[in-house]
Order: structure tokens, then C-alpha cells, then sequence
């Protein structure tokens, strides 16, 4: 990966009120790219989805912290990448797979799916007992 | 609570403002069940045309309370959703359990 042209790094604790803090800040700072307020909201949508995974399932009742990096790369690509270092996920593809939930309640387990549906790439990288990462990249077009 | 609840004849009709998230959804599925004991009605509408953003936890919700007035035989119609909104509801199927009002040409538009 190049080098991005600007930068943000986010350290937050996994309180479940800082899941709207979140997903305003990576849109805000997304937002110096002119793009469509659709752009926009996808964004906001998928990094809701990937931040939520990490404190509802990455720490569950513990509270850690939730590392994000946003940067912005040539030819208006976007690049999010959320971390954890929760209880990670032992297997990915079955995750990944709609409507499938590890967690009861009202969990729709469509995260990933949404995140999937409104970026244009999405990799998820963990390892059991250590953490999550998820990044998320979108190529947003210059508003006309 | 960003919740409005009203009796609408034979239905109840509950209607969402602001962004429905997982920290949102817990409060909003309280005061929505809470609604649903008291008044049993035959119909549940959930209204989102003031939603403002909403991710999967609005899925969940909607789910869950199909779930709790399936137990007594109720339906479940919602209203105001937004393409976007729509298009996150249709991942789970939703318009084969529910009824869906006003945008009908965003039902068909989301796929
Ligand atoms: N950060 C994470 N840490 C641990 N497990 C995760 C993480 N993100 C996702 N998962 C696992 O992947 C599953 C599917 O996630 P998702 O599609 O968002 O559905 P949901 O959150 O509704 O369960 C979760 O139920 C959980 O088991
Ligand atoms: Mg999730």
C-alpha cells in the first residue's frame, strides 16, 4: 500500500456510546474528499457495523480499546482499518456468512454483510485471544 | 426517549426518531416491548420516517419484536423507510414477514 496523502489515527474506548462518536469522526474527516452524502453515509454505516463488532463481540463485558486509522489515498480511495484486541474470531468465513450470530438477543448478524454492501472491499484478519482487525476500502467519485 | 407511541385504531404504532444503533437499540426495544404488552394490538407498525441513521442493530430490532408479537399472533407492518434503510432491511429478507408501506418504490428499488 502507498503512502496515504492525510492521515487519522483514533484511539477509543469500547463503551457503546462511542459508537456514533465513531462513525461521525471517520465521516468527518472522510468528508475533505468531495463525494456524495450517499458516499458519506455508506461510510458511516460500515464503520458503525465494524466498531460495534468490537465492543460487543470483540471485548463483550470488558472494556479495551478500539484503534481506528483512516487515511486517504490517490484517486480518492479511502481506507479504514478498525482494531481490537478482543477475543478475536476462530472462524472467519462462518462469521462473514449472513445472518449468522455468535451472540443471541437481537444481534441480525448482518455486519458484515452491510459492510460488505456498502464498501468496495472489505478484509478481516484475527486470531483467537488476540484481536480483530477489519479494513475497509472505497473508491468515492468526485461529486458533479 | 426518541420514541413516539400511539394507538391508531387497531394498531399500534410506534414511530422512530434519531439514529438507531446498538446503544440506541437497547432503549428503543425496552419502551417498543413495553408498548407491545400494554396494548396488544393485532398490528405493530414500526415508523422510521424520522429515522436519521441506522445500521444492523435496527434489523435486530425489528427481528426481535416480529418475534415477540408472533408469540400472540400479531403483524408486523412497517413505514417510512428510506432506500438505504430498506436496502439494510432487505438483507434479512424482512419483506416476506412484514408488510411494507409508503416508498413501495423503494422496496422494488433496494431489490
Ligand atoms: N471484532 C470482533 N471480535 C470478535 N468476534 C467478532 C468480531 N466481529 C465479528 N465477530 C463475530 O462475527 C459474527 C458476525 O458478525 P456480524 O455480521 O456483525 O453479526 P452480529 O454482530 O449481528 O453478530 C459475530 O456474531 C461474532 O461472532
Ligand atoms: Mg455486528
Amino acid at each position: 500500500m502507498l503512502k496515504p496523502q492525510n492521515e487519522m489515527k483514533l484511539i477509543l474506548k469500547s463503551h457503546s456510546v462511542n459508537e456514533g462518536f465513531a462513525r461521525v469522526a471517520v465521516s468527518a474527516f472522510a468528508a475533505q474528499i468531495d463525494m456524495t452524502l450517499e458516499e458519506l453515509s455508506d461510510i458511516k454505516t460500515a464503520v458503525s457495523e465494524a466498531v460495534t463488532n468490537s465492543i460487543v463481540h470483540g471485548y463483550g463485558r470488558k472494556i479495551g480499546n478500539i484503534y481506528i486509522t483512516c487515511g486517504i489515498y490517490d484517486n480518492n480511495l479511502i481506507r479504514i482499518k478498525i482494531r481490537d484486541n478482543g477475543c478475536g474470531i476462530e472462524d472467519i468465513k462462518k462469521a462473514m456468512e449472513p445472518m449468522y450470530s455468535s451472540l443471541g438477543g437481537d444481534r441480525a448478524g448482518l455486519g458484515f454483510s452491510v459492510m460488505e454492501c456498502f464498501t468496495d472491499k472489505l478484509k478481516v484478519y484475527s486470531k483467537p485471544g488476540k484481536g480483530t482487525s477489519v479494513i475497509l476500502e472505497k473508491r468515492v467519485s468526485i461529486k458533479c | 426517549m426518541p420514541l413516539t407511541v400511539k394507538k391508531q385504531g387497531e394498531k399500534l404504532v410506534a414511530s422512530i426518531r434519531g439514529d438507531i444503533d446498538h446503544h440506541s437499540a437497547l432503549a428503543l426495544r425496552n419502551a417498543i416491548d413495553e408498548a407491545i404488552s400494554r396494548f396488544r394490538s393485532k398490528t405493530l407498525v414500526l415508523d422510521f420516517s424520522e429515522v436519521t441513521f441506522m445500521d444492523s442493530s435496527g434489523v435486530g430490532l425489528v427481528l426481535g419484536r416480529y418475534r415477540n408479537i408472533c408469540a400472540y399472533g400479531g403483524e408486523l407492518e412497517l413505514r417510512g423507510l428510506s432506500l438505504r434503510h430498506m436496502k439494510i432491511m432487505k438483507l434479512s429478507g424482512i419483506e416476506k414477514i412484514a408488510k411494507i408501506k409508503g416508498g413501495e418504490e423503494n422496496v422494488k428499488a433496494a431489490k
